[in-house]
């Protein structure tokens, strides 16, 4: 299994009745709300999980891009993830992703990316996310109808910048480039490994079987509704005949620990209900611009923003029960684990410990107990594909070493 | 009586409502869409030989991966009036399609005479930021679109129920078939550089504005007026966006200053 802690980075002031006096998170979230200095020890506490998470042993610390938006401060994650390259030493540096379709030219992500792989001496892995429709529609422009057409032009673009080692012509209809370059270039061969967020489409699907990329379902339903559409992205990977390597998929889960089922409810459940009521407040009208999604994604019925819980409603019991969150003693933990690596069929996941508006200290007791009780349990779940390298990053061996802070005050030697 | 034809053009098959007896008259349809029962269509037909084709991705037309921009969602109608043996027909286009003719009277110039703007899109006023139609809700559509939005609501009405997913996805694939297309043209803000081609038609120019348009107010018919030669104006009480629902009548009287 490989265990990567993510954060969202959510904004963690949103007020008590943000939902009845704001129309959305999103796009047009009023500018009041924010406060820069806030947000100076906000990004501070966050990077400091981030590290925590790899001085504890998981295997991946995670970041994401998001615009204009209360629910993941992050419009560049590749900016924390140089932080991250510098501060952590042992975890991937897992970016998930860089919405492709918006960069122009794309070769800035192929950029990018190369440098945070070379920093990272390898601890990298890539994501190259569509964006939802209110990041890449909504604040960004793309025009929906065009969206896909100019991510697949922008993935082209990324992997033979990465692959082909001399210089070459790419005459795309989004973007032309007399002489594409890259220098300095990846680190990885032949590349950075790369793992695809997905809800749902057969499209998807085989993008990621013909190119040997991971699937990622990031939803915040939990896993009991995640088993239709995995099953679905199982079924197409045996109609395929390729192999079931549980390595070809990842799945994102809310989890709180605690010492008991109880202490889980009394610690967390008012950051639980934070997330769902107001970080995950979007106003239908920014969810799913027309021509974002192809008529046979639709025509699948995959239309989770539309027939969506009334999460206001749900209680505590409504979330654990629903296996929206994983919540209590490593105990009840492991074990619901266990059914969703299994009932999912899944090698990576993405852990969603810090949650809503919850503080650094809750977070870090969570996340320790989650780490010293919970994943040593689940850590060897696929003996039979302990082997498989193909989604996960290749650092190399000997790795530089930041000098320690305080260094100029060494003596340097003659 | 209207009929329909599919007819074969480079960016898809296009179905082609058509119907009536008189001067020929090419009518564009706004990002909504057309369909034959439209009572506007209906009056046309009443007075002219109308054809009102269907753009790629909306009613029976089929979808386009090949129209992506104004330049050939232009070139596309010129394709259409050819396949359908059409000289010099009235060209009138509302919103979107008014949009789409403005372009083709000002990329040919010579071939479009007689040129009719129904609350046309094309236009951006810094002052008068179009509402982004992109992002509302069925629900709130009426009270953009018409200058009575109780009436317009009845109008608009679609009788289905949106939890119900045996309406919903057909809702939600006819809305991404034909906003997406739309999209192309008028996603994220409606203007595509028509200021910079406008000058250049010459055709016979009749413009007409609801006086209650809320999606391009009074201000964009007056721009409109002062970038075309000639220009005549045609302002339409009690009418909103959907002029053309509300006082067809009128719309249809000021379609005839170009007889």
């Amino acid at each position: 299994m490989k265990f990567t802690w993510f954060n969202l980075m959510p904004w963690p002031d949103l007020p008590e009745d943000f939902r009845e006096k704001n129309r959305s998170v999103w796009v047009d979230i009023d500018q009041a709300l924010f406060d820069p200095v806030r947000c100076h020890e906000v990004y501070n506490d966050y990077l400091d999980l981030l590290e925590y998470a790899d001085q504890l042993g998981y295997d991946g610390v995670g970041i994401n891009e998001h615009h204009q938006n209360g629910y993941g401060l992050m419009p560049s994650p590749n900016i924390m993830a140089a932080s991250l390259a510098r501060r952590t030493s042992k975890a991937a540096v897992v970016v998930l992703g860089n919405s492709i379709a918006l960069y122009n030219p794309p070769i800035r992500v192929a950029e990018e990316f190369a440098m945070l792989d070379i920093m990272t001496g390898g601890r990298f892995v890539a994501g190259f996310p569509v964006g939802t429709s209110m990041d890449t529609n909504y604040c960004y422009g793309t025009i929906p109808g065009l969206t896909r057409e100019r991510y697949a032009e922008a993935h082209e673009l990324i992997i033979r910048a990465w692959t082909e080692k001399k210089p070459f012509a790419f005459n795309g209809r989004y973007t032309k480039l007399r002489h594409v370059n890259l220098w300095p270039n990846v680190l990885q061969t032949p590349h950075p490994p790369i793992h695809i967020p997905g809800g749902g489409s057969v499209e998807t699907y085989d993008f990621c079987l013909d190119n040997t990329y991971s699937y990622s379902y990031l939803s915040f339903s939990g896993y009991l509704r995640a088993k239709a559409l995995m099953d679905g992205y199982w079924r197409r990977v045996a109609e395929r005949g390729a192999d079931m390597s549980p390595y070809r998929a990842g799945f994102a889960q809310t989890v709180f620990v605690a010492e008991t089922d109880e202490e889980a409810e009394r610690l967390y459940s008012e950051h639980a209900f934070y997330f769902y009521n107001r970080c995950l407040h979007v106003y239908p009208g920014f969810a799913d611009a027309p021509g974002y999604r192809t008529i046979k994604t639709i025509q699948s019925g995959n239309l989770n923003q539309y027939m969506r819980p009334n999460y206001p409603t749900l209680t505590w019991k409504d979330l654990v029960d629903g296996g929206y969150i994983i919540a209590g003693s490593p105990e009840t933990v492991r074990q619901r684990f266990e059914e969703l690596i299994r009932g999912l069929h899944v090698g990576n996941l993405f852990l969603l410990l810090h949650v809503g508006n919850m503080p650094k200290e809750k977070c870090m007791y969570s996340t320790k107990l989650f780490a010293e009780k919970v994943m040593p349990h689940l850590r060897d779940m696929w003996p039979e594909y302990a082997d498989d390298g193909r989604f996960w990053c290749k650092p190399i061996a000997r790795r530089a070493v930041p000098a320690p802070v305080g260094h100029a005050e060494m003596v340097p030697a003659k | 009586m209207i009929t329909s034809r599919i007819i074969e053009t480079r960016a898809a098959p296009i179905n082609v409502l058509s119907g009536g007896s008189g001067p020929d008259l090419l009518f564009l349809h706004s990002a909504g869409g057309i369909t034959a029962e439209n009572p506007f269509l209906q009056a046309l037909a009443a007075k002219y030989r109308v054809f009102a084709p269907q753009l790629p991705g909306y009613g029976d037309s089929g979808d386009s991966d090949n129209v992506r921009d104004m330049l050939d969602v232009t070139l596309h109608s010129f394709d259409v009036l050819e396949a359908l043996g059409l000289e010099k027909p009235i060209l009138v286009g509302h919103s979107l399609g008014g949009m789409i003719a403005a372009e083709m009277a000002a990329l040919r110039p010579r071939e479009v005479d007689r040129l009719c703007l129904i609350a046309s899109a094309g236009l951006w006023l810094d002052a008068y930021p179009v509402p982004d139609i992109f992002t509302l809700l069925p629900r709130e559509f009426p009270a953009y679109m018409f200058h009575d939005a109780e009436a317009g609501a009845r109008m608009m009405a679609t009788g289905g129920n949106m939890n119900d997913p045996a309406f919903l996805i057909p809702f939600l694939v006819t809305n991404a078939r034909q906003l997406g297309m739309a999209g192309k043209f008028l996603f994220p803000i409606p203007e595509r550089g028509l200021k910079e081609r406008i000058h250049r038609i010459r055709a016979r120019t009749v413009l007409v504005w609801g006086d209650s348009d809320r999606i391009f107010p009074a201000p964009y018919a007056q721009a409109f007026k002062g970038l075309i030669k000639g220009a005549e104006l045609v302002s339409v009480p009690e009418a909103g966006h959907q002029l053309v629902l509300e006082q067809t009548d009128a719309v249809m009287a000021a379609i005839a200053r170009l007889d």
